[in-house]
């Protein structure tokens, strides 16, 4: 089993530093660290703008994002990142022979219940990156790097509660 | 010398593109790493496979070393590296609901990205919930405007707050990790299972 393993996925050791130099590079080159969640944002005030533009313009919330970041999505350093991400997702993947449409789920649930809590996962996920001020690459990791004490909160919060959560979630997954 | 965008080596734009090509970067090694499986994400949590643990911390540490030796070495100022300020209750608060988020979505945002790029239809699903939740956040602020700026103690770092220099306690945190691989190692080889 472990030759089938290494075969398939790198050495997870070598796999953070591989993942420390990219998060270095980051900060050499543009002084921030990684991040996804704020893409997210960006797409997100983008396409409020988009639908209802008075509604933008008349509410606080978005006018200080917007003055915030001027401009907008294309100009935003985590949209290019995160675009860069499937790039290189994909490239790997097709190493790999990885590429497939596919629901991951647990044998004990539905693609269906797989599809609903994810979704479910995804609002709190997307809810609560926004009230911490970035989720686990943004706070957790590029925090943690830059020994900021938000990231090290943050990185106990996210990873203690989904333990404290664990055993009530395990049809999910196991 | 470095930033380098922000001594202006290189342009706004060139920085744009750096992103990109960063992200590529990420991205593939995520995807190396098996962060393109919400299983064997989720495993973390059940102890029968602590990838995330290794190389996230492993990450962690090179990156926060690195920092170091780049100052020492006079490349980089730190001081105009982005600290991530820290407000107290909503790091605490949304950190909460994001680990409740990770185990019932079994990603997190850049994760789920990039188990998209391979074509994982649950990460598609959870990236549409993504985007609900931060328009959830950002439709309904006054609600947590509160909450949001609680207890803004500026940008601390951990090692100022322990009266700790830098170096200490990059030590120490590289003792806590291999002690943490330790357990993880030895979890792995108490729950084994097929790769998935």
């Amino acid at each position: 089993m472990s030759e089938d393993r290494s075969r398939k996925y790198i050495n997870p050791y070598i796999g953070g530093v591989l993942l420390g130099f990219v998060l270095l590079a980051a900060f050499f080159f543009s002084g921030r660290g990684l991040g996804a969640s704020g893409a997210i944002k960006s797409a997100v005030v983008k396409s409020v703008e988009t639908v209802a533009p008075t509604h933008v313009e008349t509410t606080d919330f978005y006018k200080g994002y917007k003055e915030t970041h001027p401009g907008g999505p294309l100009k935003d350093w985590l949209v290019w990142e995160m675009l860069g991400v499937l790039v290189g997702g994909f490239i790997s993947g097709a190493i790999a022979g990885r590429l497939k449409f596919k629901v991951e789920h647990s044998p004990k649930i539905t693609s269906k219940t797989r599809i609903i809590f994810a979704v479910i996962g995804g609002i709190l996920f997307g809810f609560g990156s926004q009230l911490g001020r970035g989720c686990t690459s943004g706070s957790a990791l590029s925090g943690m790097a830059v020994l900021s004490l938000g990231g090290f909160i943050t990185m106990a919060f996210i990873f203690g509660t989904a333990f404290a959560l664990a055993y009530i979630a395990r049809k999910l997954w196991i | 010398m470095g930033p380098l965008v922000v001594y202006e080596y290189i342009s706004a734009n060139t920085n744009l593109l750096m992103a990109f090509i960063i992200g590529i970067g990420f991205g593939f090694v995520l995807e190396r790493s098996g962060f393109s499986s919400s299983r064997k994400l989720a495993g973390m949590f059940y102890g029968y496979d602590t990838t995330v643990l290794k190389v996230f911390f492993t990450a962690a540490i090179v990156a926060m070393l690195g920092l170091l030796f780049f100052s020492l070495f006079g490349w980089i100022d730190l001081s105009l590296v982005y600290i991530n300020p820290t407000f107290l209750w909503s790091a605490m608060v949304g950190g909460a609901v994001m680990g409740a988020g990770f185990i019932t979505g079994g990603f997190c945002p850049g994760t789920a990205f990039c188990a998209l790029s391979i074509g994982k239809l649950d990460a598609l699903a959870f990236i549409g919930g993504l985007v609900i939740g931060v328009l959830i956040f950002t439709e309904g602020f006054p609600m947590w405007e509160g909450l949001f700026y609680a207890e803004n103690m500026g940008t601390p770092t951990i090692n100022q707050l322990l009266g700790i220099s830098r170096g200490i306690f990059g030590l120490l945190l590289i003792l806590v990790a291999l002690g943490m691989f330790f357990v993880g190692e030895w979890a792995e080889r108490k729950f084994p299972r097929e790769e998935y």
